[in-house]
């Protein structure tokens, strides 16, 4: 099987979660034999992915590929993927893949299968996917290639990668038949973070179960007793309850502490792809059937209301 | 202006899902369904739209029968009328082909503006509205947080990019735009709005109708199951003050994070 992967850049670094894709490509390869393809937008990535055992690395050039700019990418992927035809092209699921890959699906009339957690190698490939928010998995099989696949951040490990020696293919590209119609303006930040949550050892995280915004001093006062910091799923940042950088999951940050107290969280899977690295998972929660206690360590199926002030009580004395 | 809004009907966020014997559905009548979450965003950002701009909000849903009620709550809140594409005897269509059975109605009207909300929660592709935008040849802007009409060209969309970063994108119209939930606060239907729902017109297609029965999925669901835990859990039981005791005695003495 023929593989090509897209690298993607985020200034000038190799975004992880397409890099860790880059072991499911070995894998398949590892098992169905075939060459594994590189191809990326920018030469400083090209370059440090000659470490890895790639049959070969593209990078082409052009300024309209210096910044993310979907048309572009499209164009530019359009003319590799004729160029090699490939049997699977694969991605990581980032923001920049949401926003262009589907596109490009629909252009080539390749199906592209989002958000994969993983693949089984058999007789066939096997494709596995998440749906109804994480409460059910389904494997997936398609009827003929080509076809797209992103992976899901975490879904395999980037230390796991063969290393080798590879060359780069670097050219030029152009695009006279790009007629723009998307024109993206500067990144911006709308609140600087006040802290990290990548570097806590202690996370101590709230969900819709909270209740209400008065609710928010005692989780606040567990935390510091913990000596650990506060961060929620997106709808309590969608209500105003918290700043938007304590927000953990596929819009907000991936954090990986040694304890992540999950209080009141169902365990939506565009959460869970932001914790589930962490050490130690304690998840309280009423509903019994909430697709969290799948991740815990240690599970306490109770009302949070009711625990959280008793465990300031124990921490104090 | 004139506004297409894709809605999905879906399970209940809440609703706890049960597979079927043959292992490729779930069992519905245990299931309540709802509107997808971000497609009630897209809606409202439709109608406050309409409400600064002179534009027609028409609604396209594609699904099952039972489906037709997210086109009622929607001509409700105040969409002007309804496409419903019946997916009868081809439920297991792929996005991509959903897709294209959606483009071919929506070739026909000429939308200046495509709204879908970002990813549903069955399914989880949130590709429809990017797919849609290649096939109608039109601009695009996904995980869009705000909007901002901009003459009759084009429209200014606030996309959210990873770790809290933003971007402003200026889209040459016609657009398709994927709407993130939280980028405004849904409205409810008035009585009125209930009432002024009976007149509105909802336009009924098949698969069949619209010239697309030859539209084959390549993608094949295999089978579905729960997810297999990958650890043991312990559960920890008793009154709120024996849990907090055991939980914190568990942080100090196994995992030892606690001084």
């Amino acid at each position: 099987m023929k593989i090509l992967i897209y690298i993607e850049d985020n200034d000038n670094k190799i975004n992880s979660n397409s890099l860790e894709s880059l072991k499911a490509a070995q894998e398949i390869k590892a098992n169905k034999s075939g060459q594994v393809y590189a191809v990326t937008f920018n030469d400083i990535i090209a370059n440090e992915l000659t470490r890895y055992d790639l049959d070969k690395i593209y990078s082409f050039k052009n300024s309209n590929l210096d910044d993310y700019s979907p048309l572009f990418f499209i164009k530019a992927m359009e003319n590799m993927i004729e160029e090699i035809k490939p049997d699977i092209i694969i991605f990581g699921h980032t923001y920049q893949t949401r926003d262009w890959v589907p596109r490009l699906s629909a252009r080539l009339d390749i199906p592209f299968i989002s958000d994969c957690t993983g693949i089984k190698i058999e007789d066939d490939l096997k494709f596995v996917r998440q749906l109804y928010q994480g409460k059910v998995t389904a494997d997936f099989t398609v009827s003929s290639f080509p076809l797209i696949l992103s992976f899901q951040s975490g879904s395999f490990r980037a230390d796991q990668i063969s290393n080798g020696s590879s060359e780069v293919n670097s050219s030029n590209i152009d695009f006279n038949d790009v007629v723009n119609t998307i024109h993206p303006d500067e990144k911006f930040q709308e609140s600087e973070s006040e802290v990290d949550l990548t570097q806590a050892d202690i996370i101590v995280s709230i969900g819709r179960g909270i209740g209400k915004e008065d609710n928010l001093p005692m989780v606040n006062e567990l935390a510091e007793k913990l000596g650990g910091n506060v961060a929620s799923s997106r709808p309590i940042v969608d209500s105003g309850w918290l700043e938007p950088y304590h927000q953990i999951g596929s819009s907000g940050q991936t954090v990986s502490p040694k304890l992540y107290i999950a209080l009141g969280m169902s365990g939506a899977i565009q959460h869970v792809v932001g914790m589930k690295g962490s050490q130690n998972i304690v998840v309280i929660n009423k509903d019994s059937n909430a697709p969290f206690f799948e991740l815990a360590d240690y599970a306490v199926v109770g009302d949070i209301l009711e625990i959280i002030p008793k465990m300031i009580e124990v921490l104090d004395s | 202006m004139k506004i297409c809004v894709l809605m999905k009907q879906v399970p209940d966020k809440d609703s706890s899902i049960k597979i079927s014997m043959d292992n490729l559905s779930i069992d519905e009548s245990i299931v309540s369904f709802t509107t997808n979450e971000s497609d009630a965003y897209a809606l409202e950002e439709a109608l406050q739209i309409k409400e600064k701009t002179d534009s027609e909000v028409v609604i396209c849903t594609f699904g099952k029968d039972s489906a037709i009620q997210v086109v009622k709550d929607g001509l409700a809140k105040g969409a002007d009328r309804a496409i419903f594409i019946s997916n009868k005897d081809k439920e297991d269509l792929d996005i991509l082909s959903i897709g294209k059975i959606i483009s071919k109605k929506l070739l026909d009207e000429k939308f200046d503006l495509v709204l879908s909300g970002l990813q549903s929660d069955d399914d989880g592709n949130a590709q429809l509205g990017l797919i849609i935008s290649e096939l109608l040849n039109t601009s695009h802007g996904s995980l869009v947080m705000g909007t901002e009409i901009d003459g009759n060209e084009s429209i200014k969309v606030k996309r959210e990019l990873e770790n809290g970063w933003f971007q402003w994108s200026k889209l040459d119209l016609p657009a398709s735009l994927s709407i993130q939930s939280g980028i405004n606060t849904p409205r409810y239907a008035s009585l009125k709005g209930i009432m002024a729902m009976k007149k509105k017109t909802i336009d009924k297609f098949t698969i069949d109708e619209l010239g697309c029965s030859e539209i084959n999925s390549k993608v094949n669901l295999d089978k579905m199951y729960i997810p297999q835990k990958s650890k043991s859990t312990e559960y920890i039981d008793g009154n709120p003050s024996e849990i907090a005791e055991k939980l914190v005695d568990i942080f100090k003495n196994e995992m030892k994070v606690l001084g």
